[in-house]
């Protein structure tokens, strides 16, 4: 995971290398400064003399200055490299999410892969600028802190180790038993996020059966949950000031003790007792900064592995060596195809050999479940077979370039996405150069002409994100209208019309047999009159081929066909039949 | 040295630039203050008593250097080195240092405890509040009428606890404790300083200033890029949700070189601003510190100046009359980093408190919408009849009546009645138009019509999930609004086109609709609506943890599962909102008989766009933007030839 993170680095690694140099100089500078104040005190006030106080109070303001210089600069630095990091982090997600296959895609929830993005990258920011600045600081600080105590009175200083060593085990066993409990308190977050989550969208069901109360005590209870572990770990690191104090405080009296014999047997000046005095809290406060990291750290490594996850995925597909280029024709052949979405699991598909001639329009349908959709995803490739293959125009899937098989293949999704944007816009992701006329030509195919043309702006209105201020049906048209644009060879139609009106879909099939008739058009519904004037149909069942004939022969042969379009035109009515 | 140490010259997150001015506007951090004062009253006191007893101690503390140079120290050294100093040594006597290290020692041990009482009881008070406002704003927002849950996204709903309410935490747990602390802190060293000097406290006072003045202003800068950041940061989140929501899409179009282009683009300037904000934060604490080491010099110098010139007058004296010596220059220049970490504590708490205010707007935003009203005050008893007179009774029935406020009881017919009612979401869009209809006890009613015809949203209000603008809807004869809402939802089983789940079992969820039914009630209603058969499947059958999104499961089963729920409610009236959508035709097939059980004897609403679930209503309302266009049962409406025969077949009429 390290690896990973440290790689995306890359044009900000000066920056981040400086940093812990200008951390270094400013540490520098601020150690020299007690010693300088000693001096002042020593040699100048103690001695009378006005011009010692003059060169070390100028001594004292060039060092400031460079500190002050020095700090600016491993601040920017520490800035410049650490949001830079997280920029590259994002991009570096972003770019490999875009690799990634449907099966990646279904792994990560889209909700997983937005947190990833931002919550966790600003974690790492953080982490990796403390990492640049505090790291370095406060060891450097602490050592030549002690250096200089021990350069001052190094008898004096072993009350620094004594204190060091008392301070470090208290800390050790403090933070084991803190960064344990986080973790708990981190799944006590999830669990009241949930529940709070679980309320927003199911408030409806919430208020229809009255469970208010019911949720409100759900809710107390998680709330409740989350309060007693962070009061216990809370309660805990609030051991850590006072017992920090309680060192500090035993040191300077220590010190008090000790230092004046010192000063009176004449090895020690008051004014490096006073310098000692500050060393005391640059020692301790290092320490605990260090043990602050620590913390820290370990707190924003969940999110380190969270990233390299995304960073780190392999699609698993890919484009072959010498992709073809071109699709030949509309034909697809299923040959022995077996699907499982897992390796090793159930298969969704089991044992599919199909034959459809170019031009063919052909219908599907089945029940939930009984892999029609799977089917019509295999076609262009979003998922590979496990077992057989497929073929279009007469060639394996698996030999095309994936960027021109998914042109030539025109998928339009069960689930229809829109994106802000004007429906111009959303209607060239199908052909990026159509001019206006070509987009409304293809509106006329879909029947969504009619309802553009009606809104003020026309084609220059803009759908919110997620297309929620048109109808699903209205959506559903779009996104045909969109994926015509390609003018493709195949158009698979995943359950697109489910919300369209009976009288609309009909129109749109009826513009499709006339206007694209090269096209071959496969249908997926679990609506009869979607498919029923398809040349053929494939009835599907528990992941297998039930049959695939005409209207008027599965309505002979086929049993789970005839139950379906009898439930959908039942009581036999006459008129039903109509085409 | 002060026992109130904070670690310091850490990550220094980037600070907002604020000023009280900003947060006179936001009175939102003064209801969260005036809240914790409610509660906590004692807990507050003693942390107060605990703080100021921690700052004393520190300022002690501080004096002590100059006691112990000025008064032990020295008069140990013999001779004296200079007259300056005073008092003649007379040989090395430890005895006073010693009593006075011990002095010294217990009173820091008290401020310790001081402090350590007052970081425990800060943790009651921060964890308690957090706590009450919590379970406060959620109970609040299930009271909330559901057009607040339309009119916003689930994402802005789910912040206000994931991150306004954290943003609070550091309020109530950091800012205002540390707020206290230094003001008290600052208060008490000023008035040591004053004691042990008038012109050195004026210098570091204005050196101070200085100090307070930088941080506002680099606070100011940085809050510009603030903003810039936040925005930049909501431009990315949004275009990461939608295009990772829509990443198939993107895939299938081959658009992933444009999107990448597109956010490259977002990224960065999203990377620019954050530099900018963080840059300032990180330099204010270097700029600041070395301030501090000017004033340090300068201090040097003037308190040097002073004390060998032995000049005299009372303005370079303290407040206690004396004259400036070395030990007092020692202590005051221990003292002036003690003033000086306040300044810059003070102006960083200020900052993060108008920071927080964005939060605490929110929260008690939330806390200030109306909630549902209610007004009714008929409710839903269970009755036993006996000999035409009917007895309220405690345990649940198969008989239900409705019990007005005078006592009096009446049945439970399920007769509904919708008069000329008239209906808006948003003002001036109206959805519904004189609507009217009655739907007798037992009869099944069906809504049919194309998306947004206003099917839903009349069901929606029957139940009061809305409340109608003219018109009236009544419920055996009560006007709804007269029936309390818990009581008249309670009477009507909805089933809803989203169906949703909860985390939990799947027996958990079917108990959804009747708290108290037992398990075998739950299987009944599964076997019932024909959901047994898959949940049997399942990997722990009926005990399978069920997540929210309901992922393990498709679509159809889900809704099998919420018809189980209506099914174990057993409502006197039912609503079925699109409730088969999604179940495939062979298994609605199935589960019809159940449907038709469930359905017997009840007065049912069911919305539909298959034709078998409808067919066999006894009146189907033909629904068109929001009117009703036509009416009747199955065959005659296929008579008309009219909108209904033109839905159902596909055929557009001529004319």
């Amino acid at each position: 995971m390290f690896k990973t993170l440290l790689g995306q680095v890359r044009q900000y690694k000066v920056a981040a290398l400086l940093t812990p140099v200008w951390t270094t100089a400013e540490v520098v500078m601020g150690i020299l400064i007690p010693y300088v104040t000693a001096s002042i005190i020593d040699k100048g006030i103690q001695a009378g003399s006005l011009p010692e106080v003059y060169k070390w109070g100028g001594i004292m303001i060039s060092i400031a200055c460079l500190s002050m210089l020095f700090g600016i600069l491993a601040g920017r630095f520490a800035a410049y490299s650490s949001t830079g990091l997280a920029a590259n982090l994002r991009e570096a997600m972003y770019r490999n999410i875009q690799r990634f296959s449907f099966s990646d895609i279904d792994k990560f929830s889209t909700a997983g892969l937005v947190t990833r993005m931002t919550t966790d990258v600003s974690s790492i920011q953080r982490a990796f600028q403390m990492l640049l600045r505090i790291s370095f600081r406060a060891p450097l600080n602490m050592v030549s802190a002690l250096f200089m105590c021990f350069f001052i009175n190094a008898r004096l200083s072993v009350i620094f180790l004594v204190a060091m060593l008392v301070l470090t085990v208290f800390l050790t066993l403090l933070i084991t038993r803190v960064a344990r409990l986080y973790q708990e308190i981190l799944k006590k977050i999830d669990a009241l996020n949930g529940v709070v989550q679980e309320n927003v969208s199911a408030i409806r069901v919430v208020k229809a059966y009255v469970r208010e109360s019911h949720e409100i005590s759900k809710f107390d209870k998680a709330a409740l949950g989350l309060f007693t572990m962070n009061v216990k770990a809370e309660s805990l690191m609030a051991l850590n000031h006072p017992v920090m104090n309680l060192v500090v405080n035993a040191c300077i009296i220590s010190l008090s003790w000790w230092g004046a014999h010192f000063i009176v047997d004449g090895s020690l000046t008051t004014g490096q007792l006073t310098s000692l005095f500050s060393y005391v809290m640059t020692i301790l406060s290092s320490l605990m900064m260090l043990s602050m990291i620590f913390v820290q750290l370990t707190q924003s490594a969940a999110s380190g592995v969270r990233i390299a996850e995304v960073i780190n995925e392999d699609p698993d597909m890919f484009n072959p060596e010498n992709p073809l280029t071109a699709v030949p024709d509309g034909s697809i052949d299923f040959d022995h195809v077996y699907f499982s979405y897992e390796k090793g699991g159930d298969y969704a598909l089991e044992d599919i050999d199909l034959h459809i001639r170019a031009g063919e329009t052909v219908g599907i349908i089945g029940g939930t479940g009984s892999g029609k959709s799977t089917l019509g995803n295999l076609i262009s490739r979003l998922y590979d077979v496990s077992e057989g293959s497929v073929r279009v125009g007469g060639h394996d899937v698996r030999e095309y370039d994936m960027g021109v098989l998914h042109g030539e293949v025109a998928m339009v999704l069960q689930k229809s996405t829109l994106f802000s944007g004007t429906i111009l816009d959303n209607l060239r992701w199908g052909k990026e150069d159509a001019t206006l006329e070509e987009c409304r030509e293809s509106c006329r195919l879909a029947c969504a002409d009619e309802f553009i043309e009606g809104f003020p702006d026309g084609y220059e209105t803009r759908i919110e994100q997620g297309g929620t201020n048109v109808s699903g049906g209205q959506r559903q048209r779009l996104c045909i209208a969109r994926a015509l644009l390609k003018k493709p060879k195949v158009l698979v139609l995943d359950d697109s019309t489910s919300a369209v009106d009976t009288a609309t879909d009909a129109r749109i099939r009826k513009a499709f047999m006339a206007r694209i008739p090269g096209t071959t058009k496969i249908i997926i519904s679990q609506r009869i009159l979607s498919i029923k004037d398809a040349d053929r149909i494939i009835v599907m069942e528990n992941g297998r081929v039930n049959g695939f004939d005409t209207h008027e022969n599965l309505l002979i042969n086929n049993e789970i066909y005839r139950d379906i379009y009898q439930m959908q035109t039942s009581g036999g009515e006459g008129d039903f039949d109509e085409t | 040295m002060p026992p109130g140490f904070e670690p310091r010259g850490g990550g220094g997150g980037p600070r907002v630039g604020a000023t009280l001015k900003d947060l006179k506007k936001d009175s939102s951090v003064f209801r969260l203050l005036k809240f914790i004062l409610r509660n906590y009253k004692f807990h507050f006191g003693v942390v107060l008593l605990c703080i100021v007893i921690s700052s004393l101690t520190s300022v002690v503390s501080s004096l002590f250097t100059r006691t112990l140079i000025d008064d032990y120290i020295l008069p140990m050294l013999s001779p004296a080195p200079t007259t300056l100093f005073g008092g003649v040594g007379a040989g090395p006597d430890y005895h006073p240092l010693a009593v006075a290290l011990v002095k010294l020692g217990a009173v820091l041990l008290v401020g310790i405890v001081a402090g350590y009482l007052q970081s425990i009881i800060m943790v009651r008070i921060g964890q308690g509040t957090m706590l009450q406002l919590r379970q406060k704003l959620f109970k609040q927002m299930e009271t909330l009428p559901l057009s607040y849950f339309d009119s916003r996204s689930h994402g802005d709903v789910m912040s206000v606890y994931t991150n306004d309410i954290d943003t609070l935490r550091q309020v109530i747990g950091s800012s205002i404790p540390n707020l206290f602390s230094a003001v008290v802190t600052l208060f008490a060293t000023l008035v040591s300083m004053l004691v042990l000097s008038l012109p050195l406290t004026l210098v570091t006072i204005v050196m101070a200033f200085l100090m307070f003045r930088v941080t506002t202003r680099l606070g100011q800068i940085s809050k510009k890029y603030f903003t810039q950041r936040q925005q930049n940061l909501g431009k990315v989140n949004g275009f990461i949700e939608e295009m990772v929501s829509g990443q198939k899409v993107v895939k299938v179009y081959c658009h992933e070189e444009k999107a990448m282009e597109q956010f490259s683009a977002l990224n960065e300037e999203l990377r620019s601003s954050v530099y900018n904000a963080n840059k300032i934060g990180n330099i204010i604490m270097p700029i600041n510190s070395n301030l501090g080491n000017f004033g340090y010099v300068l201090l040097s110098v003037v308190g040097a100046v002073i004390a060998i010139g032995q000049f005299q007058g009372w303005y370079l004296c303290g407040l206690d009359g004396a004259v400036l010596t070395l030990g007092s220059l020692v202590s005051f220049l221990t003292l002036q980093k003690n003033f000086t970490r306040p300044v810059t504590q003070i102006s960083n708490e200020i900052n993060s408190l108008v920071m927080a205010s964005a939060g605490s707007d929110r929260v008690y935003a939330m806390m200030d919408e109306v909630s549902e009203v209610d007004g009714g005050a008929v409710s839903l008893v269970n009755v036993e009849a006996s000999e035409n007179r009917l007895v309220e009774v405690p345990e649940r029935t198969e008989a239900w009546a409705w019990k007005s406020p005078n006592g009096s009881l009446r049945r439970l017919e399920g007769l509904v009645s919708l008069a000329d009612v008239d209906f808006s979401y948003v003002p001036e869009k109206q959805v519904l138009y004189d609507i009217t209809l009655t739907a007798y006890p037992g009869q099944k009613i069906a809504f049919v019509g194309g998306t947004g015809a206003g099917k839903t949203t009349i069901t929606n209000l029957i139940n009061r999930f809305y409340e109608i603008q003219d018109g009236t809807i009544t419920y055996d004869g009560f006007d709804v609004r007269e029936i309390a809402k818990d009581s008249l939802r309670r009477s009507l089983g909805i089933v809803l086109q989203e169906t949703q789940l909860f985390s939990g079992s799947v027996l958990d969820n079917i108990r959804y609709g009747r708290l108290d039914a037992t398990d075998e009630e739950c299987r009944a209603a599964a076997r019932l609506v024909y959901a047994d058969n898959f949940i049997r499947r399942l990997p722990n059958g009926y005990d399978t943890w069920l997540s929210a999104d309901g992922g393990n499961l498709s679509q159809g089963e889900r809704q099998l599962l919420s018809i189980a729920r209506a099914a174990v409610a057993n409502p006197p009236v039912l609503i079925l909102d699109e409730a088969t959508s999604s179940i495939d035709t062979r298994t609605e097939k199935l589960i019809q008989k159940g449907m038709d059980s469930l359905m017997k004897g009840r007065t049912t609403f069911v919305i539909a766009h298959r034709l078998s679930t409808v067919q066999n209503a006894d009146y189907i309302m033909v629904l068109d933007h929001g009117r009703i266009i036509e009416r009747g049962k199955h065959g005659e409406l296929l008579d008309l030839k009219g909108k209904y025969y033109e839905l159902y077949t596909g055929n557009q009429i001529a004319g």
